[in-house]
């Protein structure tokens, strides 16, 4: 990763990475804000409305923080990838473009709406104000995750004269099925933050006594919707992405399972730790058989290793690679078991009063956050050492004219503001937690976020 | 086709510069009109619902400008990388700001953010101003087509071009000007009191800083680059655009006498409207204009392909119509003085 390729790289994941923090948090908690704004329409209890104009403030804060970050990377394909955008702006572009066009004016009109205008829209037209947030987020969802998966699975797309990308189907790109699965997979994560950050406040407050009627709803409104994004995270959407890097990646699927020989029946690797240079997995804990049984359905199946491709087709950061597949994949297993065990105890009435559970859907918390930002290591990570997989190498695809002294310069400058706004967050967050929502008695006015 | 999406990025930057160009102003204006928290609240609570939404259109247009014209946006973007930074700095600052400004009430962090708002938003409008400077002077464009501009050189319009030379921090005071004057005339339009009058007043003073940078700059563009002439005198009816921000000004001033606040903030939008349709007509067909004046980019070496700029304006109509839907509901709901109400801060 030296020179300016390698700065300019950083750059990218270092922003995407921060960045990728809070629309998770925004597209789970949009869901689970449109889950308690229905219940507080179906059952006219204003518990409800109360708990989603708490958990509104904490997505206010969180909202802003994506805006601010996100403008930087559209601005990113042109300042940084400027060899890339050039070459296929044309296609690329569409999607992002639409992002803005369709889902940010979207979120942003109703956000401001279901912010501040409880009281002028009326109980069903906040309902409506909060649907359209929740709308919008996942629209912006699909159409950065379809630009994604085209640069995953390039469909639709024809060479022009220079060899830039042209389009040439709008529905092939739109419909792109690496983008359905990879969005749905992608969705399911960001619904695992929301659903264990709201459970972890609520587990938090039943264990300090505090605020427990809303302990009680946001550990069940948690625990119910995460659970079943917990399963379905794993099958069928993880399974359908791994057959697809099996058929269309298969470099990937050899790195990402440190699979260096081909074999008939190849094992999977629950730990390891691969040693390329010696194109071997040091202190293995294999399951034999089953990489195949897993891809293939057939436990004697032929897996391509390493050894089938040339070295330059390998993805360039194969531990990197490695470790972030199982780091979320291992994540992934957790969830379930935590989820399942938690919705049980839901189930026998019992799930409030556990303080082994409580504590450990509190300490969960940060592991989503986790489990998302490995996620798409894996998925970048393993497009290597491509741009526009099998037809555009990274290396080919940055600036020319911007040298490395300017990318350090500004990478250096991200990361002090980041460190500034992230500082700023968990203050602020923090603060909300701390004061809670408004107490079920209470007749106090809604409380305005921008301005109050 | 191309001169099609020419135009439409034209008016979708136009549609960014009026809107977020009056919450940008607000800014800038910020601790000039309001002196207690109250009026700042004022201030803020005027743009607070509208502020996002109208920095959406950069997006919108960054976007369509890249799916539009690919090679444009790779070259200028690439090119212009310090200032586009620090424009993403800017703004992450001054989001942070209008946000987080009212979440503690305490004398060191109100005053903070009170003060990065209002700096954050003036070298927001002067870097704007400058990039546009930049785009009219031309960039030192080679066969590549790419080029690579440092934050400054040695201030003159030579061979080696920076961002800032005196042309374009000049553009930069002009345009903080004329959007002080836009700021001042939408808060003036939301609010009550002293406020009310400051920025009625602030916004008078504004105007002769506009009108005198105006003539000052109009008079050296086109002594500095007589080739914008051409396309007036070409095509004669483009001095419609010319005569609407005059008349805009001249309007601004009329309103202004008047008292008529609704209508002193629409004959800004026409003055502004008109300096960006006339800077877009000098320099069409160019998008980016080459210092040497022939490498530049035109609206036909940096299209994208046919097909997808056919299919791309489907969409981009449908999406038009949702969004003028949202901005009129947004805009009407939230229509009227913010004094009022300015105590629980709703707006």
């Amino acid at each position: 990763m030296q020179g300016p390729l390698g700065l300019h790289r950083l750059h990218f994941a270092f922003t995407i990475t921060f960045h990728y923090i809070f629309p998770q948090l925004t597209m789970g908690l949009a869901l689970l804000l449109v889950y308690l704004k229905t219940k507080a329409l179906r059952t006219g209890d204003e518990h409800y409305n109360r708990a989603a104009r708490f958990w509104a403030k904490i997505f206010g804060i969180n909202f802003l923080l994506g805006v601010v970050t996100g403008i930087p990377m559209e601005f990113q394909f042109g300042t940084n990838w400027a060899e890339f955008s050039k070459t296929a702006g044309g296609v690329i572009g569409q999607t992002l473009a639409m992002e803005g066009i369709f889902s940010f004016f979207l979120e942003s009109s109703f956000l401001g709406l279901f912010l501040f205008g409880e009281k002028r829209l009326g109980r069903v037209g906040h309902w409506w104000a909060g649907f359209f947030v929740w709308l919008g987020s996942w629209l912006s969802g699909y159409l950065i995750v379809a630009t994604d998966a085209w640069m995953q699975y390039p469909v639709g797309y024809s060479r022009g004269p220079n060899g830039e990308f042209l389009l040439s189907s709008f529905w092939k790109l739109l419909l792109n099925k690496w983008a359905l699965w990879q969005y749905a997979h992608t969705m399911l994560g960001a619904v695992q933050t929301g659903c264990f950050v709201m459970a972890a406040v609520g587990a938090f407050y039943l264990l300090t006594k505090r605020f427990e009627s809303y302990g009680k709803t946001f550990v069940k409104a948690g625990v119910l919707v995460g659970v079943v994004a917990a399963i379905l995270q794993l099958v069928p959407t993880g399974d359908m992405q791994g057959k697809m890097i099996a058929d269309f990646q298969p470099s990937t699927l050899a790195a990402m399972e440190g699979l260096f020989q081909t074999e008939d029946g190849a094992p999977i690797a629950i730990l390891g730790q691969p040693d390329v240079p010696a194109r071997k997995l040091d202190n293995p804990l294999v399951v034999p058989n089953m990489l195949s049984f897993l891809t293939y359905r057939k436990w004697k199946a032929h897996v391509s290793g390493l050894d089938s491709f040339s070295q330059d087709q390998w993805p360039d950061q194969i531990p990197l690679l490695y470790y972030s597949y199982h780091v979320m994949v291992g994540l992934g297993t957790i969830f379930i078991a935590v989820l399942v065990l938690a919705a049980f105890l839901l189930w026998r009435g019992t799930l409030y009063t556990s303080r082994w559970m409580l504590w450990t859907l509190m300490i969960c918390m940060p592991l989503p956050y986790i489990a998302n930002t490995a996620g798409w290591m894996t998925a970048e990570l393993g497009r290597q050492p491509w741009l526009i997989f099998g037809l555009m190498r990274t290396a080919t695809g940055f600036s020319p004219r911007v040298s490395g002294g300017n990318t350090l310069f500004t990478l250096l400058g991200f990361m002090g503001m980041y460190a500034l706004l992230t500082i700023l967050f968990f203050f602020l967050v923090g603060r909300e937690i701390e004061h809670g929502p408004e107490p079920d008695e209470s007749n106090r006015q809604p409380v305005a976020l921008a301005a109050d | 086709m191309e001169t099609i999406w020419f135009c439409l990025v034209a008016i979708m930057l136009a549609v960014y510069v009026l809107l977020d160009g009056f919450d940008l102003g607000a800014g800038a204006i910020h601790l000039l009109v309001a002196k207690t928290n109250e009026e700042k609240r004022q201030v803020i609570a005027s743009i607070g619902p509208v502020w996002d939404g109208n920095e959406v259109w950069l997006l919108a247009a960054g976007g369509t400008l890249f799916f539009a014209f690919p090679v444009l946006y790779a070259s200028s973007f690439s090119g212009f990388y310090l200032p586009l930074m620090i424009v993403l700095w800017l703004l992450i600052l001054r989001g942070a700001s209008i946000e987080f400004r009212n979440h503690v009430q305490s004398a060191v962090w109100i005053p903070l953010w009170d003060f990065l708002f209002c700096a954050s938003s003036a070298l927001l409008a002067i870097f704007y101003g400058a990039a546009l400077g930049n785009v009219v002077r031309g960039v030192p464009l080679d066969g590549s087509g790419y080029f690579f501009e440092p934050l400054w050189t040695n201030w003159r319009i030579g061979e080696q071009t920076g961002i800032l030379d005196w042309y374009t921090v000049l553009v930069g005071v002009l345009a903080l000007f004329a959007l002080m004057m836009h700021g001042s005339l939408w808060v003036r339009l939301k609010t009550s009191g002293a406020v009310n009058e400051r920025a009625g007043r602030l916004a008078n003073v504004a105007w002769w800083g506009v009108t005198l940078l105006t003539i000052l700059v109009t008079a050296v563009t086109f002594s500095v680059l007589p080739q914008l002439r051409t396309n007036f005198s070409r095509w004669p009816w483009g001095f419609i655009f010319p005569i609407l921000s005059i008349a805009g000004l001249v309007g601004v001033q009329f309103e202004l006498r008047r008292r008529n606040e609704r209508d002193a903030f629409l004959a800004s939008c026409a003055y502004l409207t008109g300096m960006l349709t006339s800077v877009v007509f000098s320099v069409y067909p160019m998008v980016l204009p080459a210092r040497d004046g022939v490498h530049s980019l035109t609206v036909s070496n940096a299209k994208a392909g046919a097909y997808g700029l056919k299919v791309g304006l489907a969409w981009w109509i449908v999406g038009m119509i949702l969004v003028a839907g949202y901005f009129q509901y947004v805009y009407r709901s939230s229509a009227g003085k913010v004094a009022a109400e300015a105590d629980d801060a709703q707006k």
